[in-house]
């Protein structure tokens, strides 16, 4: 038996097929994963993500300690949020509303640990929310540089996290928040806010809009069930997948780890050059890198015939296997097989992929294939 | 739980086959088999009029999770396929047994039948498989 979230015991009574994920019992599906994937893609749909872990930081030095740490810059964050849960009026944006940051955390050699999500509260209280199966490396990496900067790092692992996610899917939660629901509705996207003991964020990983929501995990399942009389269908790990793939999302593990940099995983974007004074772990490493090129980049592949591009197949470049698939699955949207795949820097628009001993023609494209329910890749 | 009708013969691989009162087979994967593999997305099936022995692969069924070969349960000639899964594969999902049937074959002899699973040879084989 794993670890269960609070809502085990819901996922069973909605009919859910279990299945181990980085040692937690999580559902798979609830019955058909692609009319899941479509749910949230056409009306809206909730995840049950308490297997992550969410860890809070608390000092002096947080923000001097999180410039250190992550390759993205937390001076990105401006602007805090209320640790009481009271509506305040910082930084000229919106009272109470907080800002959140997607950023890699790196080892020296520029190898990705882990990416995560920092929200800003106070100057001296941030969250990270990392990944559940790098749990216990990530606290004992951040846990370990934490010590210089005298920063205390706490888990919450007495909060559970829901996702509400799809063109309906804010309505649905604003119906189930009261007088919050007008605060909320004004959250832009990597916005968050404090609403009583609720955390409500304007994050996901669908490409749709909605919440990701934290709260105290003796609220989890009440709220689930008020959520799924809301017209809300929960949605299992199966379609998670599809809707971060068609979505343009990287997987940790699958995407990168340890052995890639950002600059090869198509997370370049998230690292912060400027200012050059700013030394975080792996710093050097990357420039290094971004200095000769790197040799590899992660793009996205669309298959135009049947078949399914699945992690590890082969891509054939010029005749030569030259490179790999890290996630590959079908797009129910598309209605054809996507992936993302590691290649030499110098791959051209077309290329091949070994599916089961046949060579299949295969398009490069950028990612997302999917935004906002639509199709963005040019038919074939 | 998986159903496992009792007029129905089984393989080890999972594909089932009915007898026809003209003494023709229909044969698809089991219920079993579509649950394990989740939402179907493609089906490979073969030429009508091709020759298959049994056990040697004749089609292929491709979920969102795994691809996956299928087996001829016995020897004979395939004389039809259900065309109908080109365009919803789901069929397998939603009805295993009746619209999401595979091939129609002529047996070259109804002697291989015998030693196919009955349906309680199979509900063991797939309660042991879960342990």
């Amino acid at each position: 038996m794993g670890h269960r979230t609070p809502l085990y015991e819901a996922h069973l009574a909605m009919g859910a097929k279990i299945v181990d994920f980085g040692g937690w019992d999580m559902p798979l599906h609830y019955g058909s994963q692609i009319e899941e994937h479509h749910s949230v893609r056409r009306a809206a749909g909730m995840f049950d993500v308490s297997h992550m872990t969410i860890v809070d930081l608390e000092g002096e030095r947080v923000r001097e300690f999180l410039r250190y740490l992550l390759a993205n810059n937390v001076d990105r964050l401006t602007q805090p949020g209320d640790a009481h849960g009271r509506a305040s009026v910082a930084g000229g944006g919106m009272p109470g509303a907080t800002k959140a940051l997607y950023t890699c955390m790196l080892n020296e050699k520029g190898g990705v640990i882990d990416d995560l999500i920092v929200y800003f509260n106070t100057e001296q209280w941030f969250r990270l929310v990392v990944n559940a199966a790098t749990r216990d490396k990530d606290l004992a990496w951040i846990t370990h540089h934490a010590a210089a900067f005298a920063v205390k790092v706490k888990e919450r692992d007495d909060l559970a996290m829901i996702a509400v996610q799809g063109p309906q899917a804010r309505a649905a939660v604003h119906e189930l928040i009261g007088t919050a629901a007008p605060q909320a509705a004004a959250l832009g996207p990597f916005y968050a806010l404090h609403a009583g003991e609720l955390f409500i964020a304007c994050t996901g990983y669908t490409g749709e809009d909605g919440y990701e929501i934290m709260l105290p995990a003796t609220q989890a399942a009440g709220f689930w069930q008020r959520l799924h009389k809301a017209g809300v269908r929960p949605i299992g790990l199966g379609a998670r997948d599809t809707l971060r793939l068609e979505a343009g999302m990287n997987l940790y593990g699958a995407d990168m780890d340890e052995g890639t940099t950002p600059l090869e995983s198509a997370l370049g974007w998230t690292v912060a050059w400027e200012p050059a004074s700013r030394d975080f772990i792996g710093r050097a490493a990357l420039e290094a890198q971004r200095r000769v090129g790197a040799k590899f980049k992660l793009v996205g592949l669309v298959l135009d015939d049947k078949g399914v591009l699945r992690n590890h197949q082969k891509v054939i470049v010029d005749g030569r296997e030259a490179g790999e698939i890290t996630s590959g699955s079908f797009s129910p949207t598309l209605g054809k097989a996507i992936a993302f795949a590691r290649v030499p820097q110098e791959a051209g628009e077309h290329v091949e992929v070994d599916v089961r001993g046949k060579l299949l023609a295969v398009r490069i494209v950028k990612p997302p294939f999917v935004r906002h329910g639509k199709s963005c890749i040019e038919q074939k | 739980m998986s159903k496992t009708p009792t007029n129905l013969k089984y393989t080890k691989s999972h594909e089932w086959v009915e007898l026809l009162a003209d003494g023709t087979l229909r044969a698809g994967i089991t219920d079993h088999a579509q649950d394990l593999l989740g939402d179907m997305v493609f089906v490979e099936l073969p030429e009508p009029g091709r020759s298959v022995t049994a056990g040697q692969e004749c089609a292929v069924v491709e979920s969102v999770k795994a691809a996956s070969d299928v087996y001829s349960p016995v020897s004979g000639e395939i004389i039809a396929v259900n065309e109908a899964l080109g365009g919803s594969p789901d069929l397998i999902n939603k009805d295993a047994y009746g619209e999401g049937w595979m091939m129609h074959i002529k047996p070259s002899s109804t002697a291989e039948l015998d030693s196919l699973l009955d349906a309680n040879a199979y509900a063991a084989l797939v309660a042991a498989e879960a342990h």
